[in-house]
């Protein structure tokens, strides 16, 4: 069960999963799309499984669009989202939802913030009203925004300050992005998020909350023509305004290798991992984007790839191994390896280990076989991506959100058919430079 | 990468479960499929996609490991998939990975549960393996060594986790002797004193035909289903051994427990004796829990605690049926100079709700929801295998999906306010704290985690 140790934050993350045998005009979701006069882009996934939808929107702006000093005020505004708009008081919104047997929620990244109501099909109407108004409608206090800044304190304290892994992948990433804007916590840095405040939530909301800037996605048992009238009906009124770019800044050469060891007597067992930035879907050198998640795969996406192959069951060094890669920012990515030592193993050794296998791997390259194995098990899982509501509708807008087209997402299992061998190999070879990466250490010993 | 508005807490399988199960579905219709060898499945068919999820339930779960080898069901479960019949660990995981299939074993409290997800292509080939995982499972010595040495890896992150901590002591405070009072994972100790011959001995007596409730939903149909029921659980062995854990009552044996550990954040686990599945109150229990702090921002826990007072990002309470002892049990974290104040909070939210019950709209509110809400966990084939599953467990009928929601409606404000009354007692809460609060007036320091 190697699943289970996997450390949360560095599994391979592939959002679109696949079937064999894609037909070049194959569509993995079936989605249609169109526009408002507003800016306001739609998409309609079909599902007619159960009378159930959900409305999902995904504004193109996350923590890394944030100004100086104010960290956390993207995913702060989305807490501040549920609290009241012209039309509906504090605390409203959500109970009209629940009374009516939906569900919601909402979630930020860097590079987007969305938010979601899975509803039965005949209440879509109801939460794109609701949804509709808060675009544009937020009201907010400082009786209603204080006690909420302290619940995403705690929250921090949860997610992150509790968990010594987290921290430390907070620190890597921070090592890792020198200028870039990823080098800050989605969350924000504690001591900025206690003096966020009222305004600030509402300037950032005026500045990127507007319809061009927004992706509408209905999921479900709808009927596109129908989206589309409930669309104008309640999204179409809203008047465009425009946002500004989204300008971040440049992520200078990496010219030193750089080695985090965090020490904590709460860490219970060792750990380690290597970070090296790579090309996303949309930034750096992105035609590898499809090679590199054939590259994690085959040396490190299960039990059959190369490294724990190598390192848990051939030479018993590692209780877990493995590689992570997720394309979907829209900067740069992260490309890297993790390892757990079997108990009595010195980090140093499992490095070692780790490192011979990566060269291995890039000096002979990998072979066909493992290339089409890991492109097959790949496009085969796809399938799987289609079997529940909102699955296809996160897939769908967050490609959307990070400026991806609805095409690109929906030829996803021929994109890793078409990937080669060479592309593999030379994708491992542009990125896998340890001389520039960020290797983090977690030790379970006390600091004294 | 991503932070949320409302953190997706592990809520207790089984509650969640009983009540994601009902169907609006006018389309879920549930069959009983019997083999020619007398197997019985539940079936749900979907052709909409290619894929089958099949779940299985054998009864006896980690509640029936030897005090002495605790984390011996978990064990076990973790190796079926590591080797069996011909094929080493990695021969069958390969296999697995080459049918795009994945098989998911674990153990609970008081079942094994297994979980097949397939394409329909390779549904047949799939099913032999889970055959072949149940009935002649190697346990190589190699293989042992290495998922003995990931439990133990995993468990001693896990003795580090706040949360873990918390109910591990929850546990041990409330239930003393009994099984349930013991680490389903085990300990340290415990997980080094089992020998291969103790797995073999549960592989034989608890995988029987008698202990076993089949799910089965997705792209296959009745004609196909039945023969593969016969290939994969027809040798099973006609009856279990002699499966018997005592009944129990949660009993806390302090009120307020408190284990030291330097982090900004305290973490607590709280809660009381409960209620069992079949109790003619379950609904009435499961409605006025919802209300107080079960699911969304609505639940007066939330509103007090998090929404008033900013004391915490996620804070809740939920229904935990036992089959031998029914439980509430809740959660929450609050930074180490607050923590005192959400107990506080906590015990006033208990005592409001039993002395005067909800309101007429809070209890209208709720039922719309739980109603409303209930098709939305039948979205996808594993939920929906889970839940046919789950329903034979409690012994609910193969109708149940058509009745639950009348059954939600049936409950009345005075029935609410009674089962509140009678149900809900602030004096048998008991608390477990883990970090370094500032002040824990009345608190006991929790003795060292033993296992």
């Amino acid at each position: 069960m190697a699943k289970a140790l996997l450390p949360r934050l560095l599994t391979v993350l592939l959002l679109a999963l696949p079937a064999s045998s894609w037909a070049q005009t194959d569509k993995q979701f079936g989605a249609r799309s169109f526009a408002l006069a507003n800016g306001l882009q739609v998409v309609v996934i079909e599902n007619h499984r159960a009378p159930i939808v959900t409305q999902m929107i995904w504004y193109k702006v996350g923590s890394a669009d944030e100004r100086r000093g104010k960290t956390g005020i993207a995913h702060f505004l989305e807490h501040l989202m549920f609290k009241g708009t012209k039309e509906t008081p504090p605390g409203a919104f959500s109970r009209i939802v629940a009374q009516n047997g939906g569900q919601e929620n909402a979630f930020t990244t860097a590079d987007y913030t969305a938010f979601y109501q899975n509803v039965a099909a005949d209440r879509l109407a109801l939460v794109m009203k609701l949804e509709s108004e808060r675009m544009t409608g937020l009201v907010l206090s400082d009786a209603v925004v204080l006690p909420e800044r302290d619940v995403i304190v705690e929250e921090r304290h949860t997610r992150i300050d509790n968990a010594p892994s987290a921290l430390l992948h907070e620190q890597i990433d921070a090592t890792l992005f020198l200028n870039h804007p990823y080098h800050n916590p989605v969350i924000g840095w504690e001591r900025e998020m206690r003096g966020l405040t009222t305004e600030d939530a509402l300037d950032f909301y005026r500045r990127w909350y507007a319809p061009s800037n927004a992706v509408l996605v209905i999921g479900g048992d709808v009927a596109t023509e129908d989206v589309r009238a409930l669309a104008e009906k309640y999204y179409g009124p809203i008047p465009a305004h425009p946002v500004p770019a989204r300008e971040r800044a440049e992520e200078p050469p990496k010219v030193a290798a750089t080695r985090l060891v965090m020490h904590s007597p709460r860490a219970g067992e060792p750990s380690w991992s290597r970070t090296y930035l790579a090309p996303s879907y949309t930034a750096g050198e992105r035609h590898y984007a499809y090679a590199l998640q054939v590259l994690a795969e085959a040396l490190g996406g299960g039990v059959t790839s190369r490294l724990y192959h190598a390192l848990v069951l051939q030479q018993g060094v590692a209780l877990a191994a493995g590689a992570f890669y997720d394309p979907g920012a829209l900067d740069l990515a992260t490309f890297g390896f993790y390892a757990t030592p079997k108990k009595g193993v010195a980090i140093d050794s499992l490095e070692t280990a780790l490192e011979t296998v990566v060269k291995a791997a890039l000096k002979d390259g990998l072979t066909q076989e493992e290339v089409a194995r890991a492109k097959q098990h790949m496009q085969q899982q796809a399938v799987y991506a289609r079997d529940s509501l909102d699955g296809p509708a996160r897939i769908v807008g967050s490609a959307l959100a990070t400026g991806r087209s609805l095409e690109d997402v929906e030829t996803w299992p021929q994109h890793i058919g078409a990937v080669t061998l060479d592309e593999v190999n030379a994708a491992a070879r542009l990125v896998i430079h340890d001389e520039t990466a960020v290797t983090g250490v977690l030790l379970p010993e006390p600091t004294s | 990468m991503s932070s949320c508005r409302a953190l997706r807490r592990a809520a207790p399988a089984l509650a969640l479960l009983l009540f994601a199960a009902a169907p609006a579905l006018g389309a879920t219709k549930v069959q009983a499929v019997a083999s020619p060898g007398g197997i019985v499945a539940w079936l749900v068919e979907d052709h909409s996609l290619p894929v089958v999820t099949l779940d299985v339930s054998f009864r006896g779960g980690a509640a029936l490991d030897p005090a002495d080898k605790s984390g011996l069901a978990t064990l076990t479960a973790d190796l079926l998939d590591e080797g069996a019949g011909e094929l080493d660990s990695e021969a069958f995981q390969g296999r697995l990975e080459d049918l795009a299939a994945s098989l998911d074993i674990e153990a609970g409290e008081d079942d094994i549960g297994v979980s097949l997800r397939s394409i329909t292509a390779n549904l047949a080939p799939s099913l032999r393996l889970l055959h072949l995982a149940l009935t002649a499972p190697r346990f190589d010595a190699a293989a042992v060594a290495r998922v003995r040495g990931q439990l133990l890896g995993e468990l001693e992150r896990e003795q580090h986790q706040p949360q873990y901590i918390s109910a591990r002591l929850w546990f041990r405070n409330a239930f003393g002797g009994h099984p349930y009072a013991r680490p389903r994972q085990g300990t340290p100790e415990s997980i080094a004193r089992i020998g291969v011959d103790d797995m073999r001995a549960l592989v034989k007596s608890r995988f029987a035909r008698d202990a076993i409730l089949i799910g089965v939903v997705g792209d296959v149909t009745p004609e196909t289903l039945k023969p593969l029921l016969d290939q994969t659980f027809g040798d099973l062995p006609a009856q279990v051994g002699a499966v018997a854990v005592p009944e129990a009552a949660a009993a806390a044996r302090a009120p307020l427990l408190l284990a030291r550990l330097p982090i900004p954040q305290s973490v607590v686990t709280f809660g009381q004796p409960g209620i069992k599945r079949d109790d003619p109150d379950w609904y009435a229990a499961y409605v006025v829990n919802h209300i107080l702090g079960g699911g969304g921002f609505s639940a007066r826990l939330t509103q007090e605690v998090r929404v008033k007072r900013g004391l915490a990002y996620s804070v809740y309470s939920a229904l935990e049926p036992l089959r031998r002892a029914g439980l509430i049990i809740g959660g929450v974290a609050s930074e180490n100079a607050r923590v005192a104040e959400s107990i506080d909070v906590i015990r006033a939210e208990w005592r409001r709700m039993r002395e005067d019950g909800p309101t007429a709209q809070e209890l209208a509110d709720a039922k719309t929801y739980l109603t409303g809400s209930y098709p939305l966990n039948l979205d996808s084939t594993a939920r929906i295998a889970a839940t046919l599953v789950g329903i034979q467990r409690d012994g609910l009928g193969i109708d149940y999906l058509d009745r639950r929601n009348a059954l939600i409606d049936a409950v009345t404000l005075a029935d609410a306010k009674r089962v509140a009354r009678t149900l809900l007692d602030p004096d048998r809460l008991s608390f477990v704290v883990v970090g370094s609060p500032e002040s824990l007036p009345g608190a006991e320091e929790a003795p060292p985690d033993g296992g």
